[in-house]
């Protein structure tokens, strides 16, 4: 059979990841640079019968999606800005009560309405800590649409088998980019359905209880084991409950269930690492640049810089960063932000001091010639 | 329709019982009323989602036997429509208070009301945030005392029947618990509409409400719901225009409902094009 091969803009990568996981439902409502994904998936859903539903505001959005993702369906909304503001009460909500769900959140520049059409990475630190209380949560990210469309499938697959809500972290230039992309065929890549209960309808269901495998197998609403969730803290059942003892299992659970599994989660890739004595560290858009950076000081100058792409940026990969700079003589980290994941970087690496930062809060795109200035500084040489 | 007795264990958690509201809190009364509506219905426990937002009203959902939800202050209608959407099957209820629906939820509630989708809200009015300490809510009406008007709200209220009907809700209604089994009779139709129903039920704070504004206790707040609201279209408003009209104010079963739109009109559209 023949390969299906797309061109397409990074919007469509992420709804065909989507349609790939077995995406069910999308409730949204339109902010640029994201309207692209609830436009293509107003189109494509109905076509496999699921279903699409513009919203009033953000916060209804995320509140359908949970709703939805309650009665079963594998769902999804897609924002930008002020709209992933508006969507804290609900992610955090979805945490609260571990319902699986994915957010794309197609970045741009910021604080308000700042810049709704052009690339920034300023909601890292808020994809990690915008829903109040303590929490995990995990956040992806990709530099290239293949990458886009893997993300997305298993940013479904990873909300499945944590009961959590994944933030998609695209921005701006991934969003509108053109790149080929395979869509794999079925199968190719693994896809995690819901992790339902076996419990027989009738028996006591507890929607909260870990099993033997370490999951939480769900049930729906409406498949007889009718179950209770709430945003207040609660018991193995559900049920509200806040002795001491039972909040704080709750809050340690909601937290380890994640941080505990970095190294499973994690995701990343390596470009040049393997004699790197400078490793730049970056995700998403900025990737691309550090790349070029890399690689002309490679074939220019013969000085090793390696890259290290985060692909998921959250829970952080303490481990995995600390042994990939550990050799490193300098550590630069490239962000199109005041400094969010640089502080990551630093807090984990064993000398904090040997971290550099290069950024742009512009709106314009990182450029290799930004990270090189940064490489020039440290390197003392220049191309 | 159901022809067995009413147990209202089938329909309860009665581990969580006695509940949580206070001495001649009205809501106990619609919980009453809404259970023998279920009752009457024949509705089976796995058949109906409850969905809640925050407040005393939304404790409701964790009392009952259904599949429940208590969502955030002012969120459980477009939760409600998520899980109506995803489980069109489901009779899904909305049961939450004043500040919820029309304040918080405000945006929602008049969207719900404009999409009919097939959920019954059931606004438990008292006119008062009562757990957070009677602040007032947008259903208070001016000149009500509460903890953040002490000089008597200066702001008025909304008429929620007349805000649903604007907005395009196709079932809306309104009684008091002062008229129990009226208001399970108006529930009862409600839930049997297919669109978005709105009950608002007169409900009452004693704790907040009464006692800040000499409202007397609950037995005097009934009898003012008694004395003060008639049946549609009475008489007596001839004479007393301020008197509050019970009734079924809007029944409206052409106006298609969302679900069956969506399926109509785009899955089907859709599938058929192939």
């Amino acid at each position: 059979m023949a390969e299906n091969i797309q061109f397409i803009p990074g919007s469509d990568a992420c709804i065909e990841g989507a349609l790939y996981a077995g995406c069910e439902f999308f409730a949204g409502y339109p902010i640029t640079p994201s309207s692209e994904v609830a436009e293509g998936l107003s189109k494509e859903l109905p076509k496999r019968g699921g279903k699409f539903i513009q919203m009033e505001d953000e916060i209804a959005s995320m509140a359908c999606v949970i709703g939805a993702s309650l009665a079963g369906k594998k769902s999804m909304t897609a924002t930008s800005g002020p709209g992933f503001s508006l969507k804290q009460e609900g992610i955090g909500y979805a945490c609260m009560t571990e319902t699986p769900c994915v957010i794309a959140n197609v970045q741009r520049g910021g604080p308000s309405t700042g810049n709704p059409t052009h690339v920034a990475q300023g909601d890292t630190m808020q994809a990690r800590w915008g829903a109040h209380g303590d929490h995990s949560i995990i956040a992806m990210t990709a530099s290239n649409l293949q990458d886009v469309f893997k993300m997305t499938v298993e940013a479904f697959n990873l909300a499945e088998t944590y009961r959590t809500p994944v933030v998609l972290m695209f921005d701006e230039a991934t969003q509108h980019l053109r790149e080929k992309v395979v869509i794999p065929e079925p199968g190719e890549i693994e896809v995690i359905d819901r992790i339902r209960t076996d419990i027989p309808v009738g028996e006591q269901y507890y929607p909260y209880l870990t099993d033997a495998n370490g999951q939480r197998p769900m049930s729906d609403f409406g498949a007889g084991h009718r179950f209770h969730v709430t945003g207040l803290h609660h018991n193995l059942l559900g049920f509200p409950d806040v002795s001491p003892e039972n909040v704080n299992e709750l809050i340690h659970h909601l937290v380890d269930k994640i941080d505990s599994k970095a190294n499973e989660i994690a995701r990343y890739k390596e470009y040049y690492m393997d004699d790197a004595d400078y490793v730049i560290v970056c995700y998403g858009t900025t990737t691309r640049s550090a790349l070029q950076a890399a690689e002309d000081y490679r074939n220019q100058l013969g000085i090793k810089v390696g890259v290290l792409e985060l692909q998921v940026v959250w829970p952080f990969a303490d481990e995995i960063v600390r042994e990939k700079c550990a050799n490193a003589k300098a550590v630069i980290v490239s962000e199109m932000n005041m400094g969010q994941i640089v502080r990551e970087v630093r807090r984990v690496v064993d000398q904090p001091e040997k971290v550099y930062f290069s950024n742009r809060v512009d709106n314009q795109i990182i450029k290799p010639a930004d990270i090189k200035a940064a490489l020039r500084m440290i390197t003392g040489k220049g191309v | 329709m159901s022809d067995t007795q009413f147990d209202v264990n089938k329909y309860i958690r009665a581990q969580f019982f006695p509940q949580m509201w206070c001495p001649g809190c009205g809501h106990g009364t619609v919980m009453g009323a809404l259970l023998r509506a279920i009752h009457d219905l024949g509705l089976e426990n796995d058949d109906v989602s409850v969905v809640s937002g925050i407040g005393c009203s939304s404790r409701i959902s964790g009392y009952l036997d259904f599949n429940t939800a208590h969502t955030m202050h002012g969120r459980a209608l477009p939760t409600a429509t998520g899980i109506k959407l995803a489980n069109p099957n489901l009779k899904v209820i909305v049961p939450f208070g004043d500040g919820d629906s029309t304040a918080i939820g405000g945006n929602h509630f008049i969207h719900a009301c404009r999409r009919n989708i097939d959920i019954t809200a059931i606004v438990m009015n008292n006119r008062i945030y009562g757990m957070t300490g009677g602040q007032y809510s947008p259903m208070s009406g001016r000149g009500v005392k509460a903890s953040t008007a002490p000089y008597g709200v200066p702001d008025e209220s909304f008429d929620l029947v007349e805000l649903a009907k604007g907005a395009g809700a196709s079932f809306v209604a309104r009684t008091t618990v002062y008229h129990a089994k009226e208001a399970q009779n108006t529930i009862k139709k409600a839930i049997e509409h297919k669109g978005f129903s709105v009950v608002e039920i007169l409900s009452m704070c004693p704790t907040q409400f009464g006692r800040k504004n000499k409202a007397g206790e609950a037995p005097q707040m009934m009898e003012w719901y008694k004395d003060n609201t008639v049946p549609m279209g009475s008489k007596k408003l001839a004479d007393n225009p301020d008197l509050i009209q019970r009734g079924v104010f809007v029944d409206d079963n052409e106006r298609l409902e969302y679900c069956t739109a969506y399926q109509e009109l785009v899955i089907d559209k859709v599938m058929k094009k192939g």
